[in-house]
């Protein structure tokens, strides 16, 4: 039987996972709750505060790799659970997940390139 | 020393003579600092000498053992009866294998894939003996000594979701078993057992649900082992598909 060609999702899910769990608690912190009730003043993340932040290349490179490193972990991640939930159609599944997260890769992408 | 009524509920089944599994129950006069296997011991000497089982060490060394007690998979040698409350306590063989009559199982699945891993020493060069032998310092040694704890009591296999999926998974002991030679400075078999570890049903049929490392009794962590081995193997993967030039 061959070798697997699983590395090639696993290593993003792990790397995706070590950064979940660094960065993203933190990110919520800061972005869902400290903003949003004003602690850091009105105009923290206003358009033009962070335009200016993520024009930045060593920000781009970092907002890149936190925001697409996390999609893969969760996409992963839902196959796993999907299949562990006794869902046996494998192929579809990885399909979607995997096409959401390649998706959403190429808008962050975008997104970023365009600032 | 006080004593304590207990209801075993004891899973029988002869494949010869019984068309399903029945649950038969014996009532056991069990001591305060018993085991579970002492209370099986008692039945067969005491209440019902057909009752069959496996055991031979009574200390958590032989890995014969194991069986599913209250619903657990559970060494049966090491697990105190001052642990279960209540009047009841039901046994039944380890789940995911085949019964071969009462709490035994049939394991020649998990020999199988034990042997397909190589799990033994594949020095480079072969020493002769006059040589002397292999040396290791403590650092080195401490390195793999954790996954040589394992006793093959497949308690990991009775828990491990996955392998009740797909019985073609390698499975918890035999990899983190795989982990051990692989670590081991005396070792250089690692790029052959790959050849296993690196397949679908190798180490990337785990989900790391990591039932297997909690009911290990020995402490191995079998779990850890297979993550282990999934950065490993996914360095490896990148190595021979991204820089082919490289030689193994």
């Amino acid at each position: 039987m061959a070798k697997s060609n699983k590395p090639i999702v696993w290593g993003l899910f792990a790397a995706g996972g070590t950064v979940s769990a660094f960065v993203i608690p933190v990110m919520i912190l800061i972005t869902g709750l400290l903003v949003p009730l004003g602690v850091f003043g009105s105009e923290a993340m206003s358009y033009d505060r962070m335009t200016a932040f993520a024009g930045n290349w060593l920000v781009k490179v970092i907002l890149f790799g936190v925001l697409t490193l996390t999609l893969w972990h969760a996409a992963h991640r839902l196959r796993v659970t999907a299949h562990d939930f006794g869902l046996r159609n494998d192929g579809p599944i990885a399909i979607a997940v995997y096409g959401l997260a390649g998706l959403f890769t190429a808008v962050a992408l975008f997104a970023l390139l365009s600032i | 020393m006080s004593q304590r009524q207990i209801t075993f509920e004891v899973l029988r089944y002869n494949p010869e003579a019984d068309s399903a599994p029945w649950i038969q129950t014996y009532s056991v006069p069990c001591e305060e600092e018993w085991v579970i296997l002492d209370a099986i011991n008692y039945i067969k000497d005491h209440l019902d000498s057909t009752l069959s089982y496996r055991w031979s060490c009574h200390m958590a060394v032989c890995g014969s053992c194991g069986m599913t007690v209250n619903g657990e998979p559970t060494l049966s040698c090491k697990a105190f009866l001052r642990d279960y409350k209540g009047s009841k306590i039901r046994v039944e063989p380890l789940t995911h294998f085949p019964v071969e009559r009462d709490l035994v199982v049939v394991l020649d699945d998990f020999m199988e894939k034990l042997q397909s891993v190589k799990p033994y020493l594949m020095p480079k060069t072969e020493k002769p003996v006059e040589e002397g032998e292999y040396k290791q310092t403590p650092r080195q040694l401490k390195n793999y000594k954790q996954y040589t704890m394992c006793i093959n009591c497949m308690l990991c296999y009775a828990a491990c979701p996955q392998y009740a999926l797909n019985p073609e998974f390698i499975g918890p002991a035999a990899l983190a078993l795989t982990h051990r030679y692989n670590l081991d400075s005396r070792d250089a078999g690692r790029s052959e057992r790959q050849e296993v570890v690196a397949q679908h049903e190798g180490v990337w049929e785990c989900s790391f649900v990591g039932a297997c490392s909690e009911v290990c009794p020995k402490d191995v962590d079998p779990a850890g082992a297979i993550q282990q081995m999934k950065i490993a193997s996914t360095v490896d993967w990148h190595l021979e598909h991204l820089m082919p030039w490289r030689r193994k």
